[in-house]
């Protein structure tokens, strides 16, 4: 029988947090693309536009991950598609993180002052430009921590593509423990992997809360 | 691209998505009652506690918040039988649910009591009130009252993702959906269902919770 020494077991669980970090930084940066769509339906004038948006968001809120992801792999593989476990995983992870990252946004442009709205349009500014120069320079400043904020809540996202079949650090942590049988070693050490992969996330993400406010406040 | 959608394959698979319903509902009723109480007194703990259990506390809180609740489950599923204890699907499943909503409680619980006025704190003090009892009677309800938006989508999001507890064997509502899908090979009936049961679930949810809160809280504004 092999025996497994600790190195070996971390060295497995690191590789694989290869693909969790890459599956991420796609699904934030697809994610960030889709939601920035999605923000700008979301407070358009046109009635048609918000409550796609409106609804989009509700759907993707209101169902849980792991069911779309289901759909993603399984459904689209009924329509004759070949879905492989990784396409289906970066999309359903980018869908449903734009769907979080526009509530998220919606809610920094809406803390923007209205009398910001009015003075632009004041200038003659047409609906883009309000946005473009006056709105979303604002916005961002408030949008970046609760933004950066909910990274970490997509890199936990990415644990279940495991469940079908993305080998990623959960998948990695799965197989490592019907090789080893040490589920306690294995389960703490991908935890801990988490952990250091979120925890300087959730950090910063309160760290940069606080300057940016004390920045606001001294306006 | 000619699929056929055929829903009537679900109907003999009542039984299992009755059930299925039921114990997500048991799973989110349990781990929201005990969840919300421990995330009380986490945050009693970390904003007015003893100052030695502190950073065990913020440990706690910092650990669940920042790694998947899969991995959680899978710690207490299949990572403590090795301490000698062994727990059933379902218990683990709870198990899981109450720590994982009892840090993200935490959290939340915390801000309101810190959004509490210090002079509330003085009134209290100076009724005679040991820092427990206005802790007790003066600080909590209205602290509840006001992150109690905050807590119910949190209760959400936490029943959303018990749709994970399947990968144990725990028979929630997505294991009846997996169970539908293996026999009748109909993936995207079985699917495209549970997720409009879920959506009705959360909907739903949001709903009594809000009336929850309309009847626990006295109807005043507090600020």
């Amino acid at each position: 029988m092999i025996t497994f020494t600790l190195w070996d077991i971390l060295r497995n669980l690191l590789l694989a947090t290869r693909w969790t970090i890459l599956l991420s930084l796609v699904s934030f940066i697809g994610g960030s693309v889709v939601g920035l769509g999605l923000l700008f339906l979301r407070i358009s004038r046109r009635k048609a536009g918000r409550a796609f948006a409106k609804y989009y968001i509700e759907l993707f809120q209101g169902t849980p991950l792991l069911m779309q992801l289901f759909i993603a792999f399984f459904g689209l593989g009924l329509f004759g598609i070949d879905v492989p476990a990784w396409l289906a995983a970066g999309l359903a992870l980018i869908l449903w993180s734009a769907a979080f990252l526009t509530e998220i946004w919606r809610g920094c442009v809406e803390a923007v002052a209205k009398g910001q709205w009015e003075a632009s349009a004041s200038l003659g500014m047409g609906r883009l430009q309000q946005m473009r120069y006056v709105i979303l320079p604002q916005a961002l400043r408030i949008a970046i921590p609760p933004t950066v904020g909910f990274s970490v809540q997509i890199i936990k996202g990415t644990a279940l593509t495991s469940i079908i079949g993305f080998v990623e650090l959960s998948k990695a942590g799965t197989v490592v423990t019907n090789a080893t049988f040490q589920p306690f070693t294995v389960y703490g050490l991908v935890a801990l992997i988490y952990f250091a992969l979120c925890w300087p996330l959730s950090k910063s993400s309160q760290i940069l809360e606080r300057k940016l406010n004390v920045a606001h406040r001294n306006h | 691209m000619s699929y056929h959608f055929e829903f009537g394959w679900l109907l003999e698979y009542y039984p299992q998505i009755i059930k299925g319903i039921l114990i997500t509902l048991e799973l989110i009723a349990i781990g929201g009652v005990l969840g919300i109480s421990l995330g009380i007194v986490c945050a009693w703990v970390r904003a007015l506690g003893p100052v030695w259990l502190k950073p065990v506390v913020a440990a706690y809180v910092e650990l669940i918040r920042n790694t998947p609740f899969l991995i959680q489950l899978f710690f207490i599923f299949f990572g403590l039988p090795s301490l000698g204890l062994q727990l059933s699907e379902l218990t683990a499943a709870n198990l899981a649910m109450v720590v994982n909503l009892g840090a993200y409680s935490c959290e939340i619980i915390r801000a309101g009591i810190q959004a509490t006025p210090k002079g509330q704190f003085e009134a209290g003090e100076s009724l005679a009130m040991t820092r427990f009892e206005t802790f007790r009677h003066v600080v909590l309800v209205p602290s509840l009252q006001r992150i109690w938006p905050a807590l119910s989508s949190q209760v959400v999001i936490v029943m959303l993702g018990s749709a994970v507890v399947s990968q144990i064997a725990a028979e929630d509502l997505t294991f009846a959906a997996n169970f539908i899908q293996s026999r009748t090979f109909r993936a995207f009936e079985a699917y495209i269902v549970s997720t409009s049961i879920y959506l009705a679930l959360a909907i739903l949810l949001r709903q009594v919770l809000g009336l929850v809160g309309w009847f626990i809280f006295p109807r005043r504004a507090v600020r």
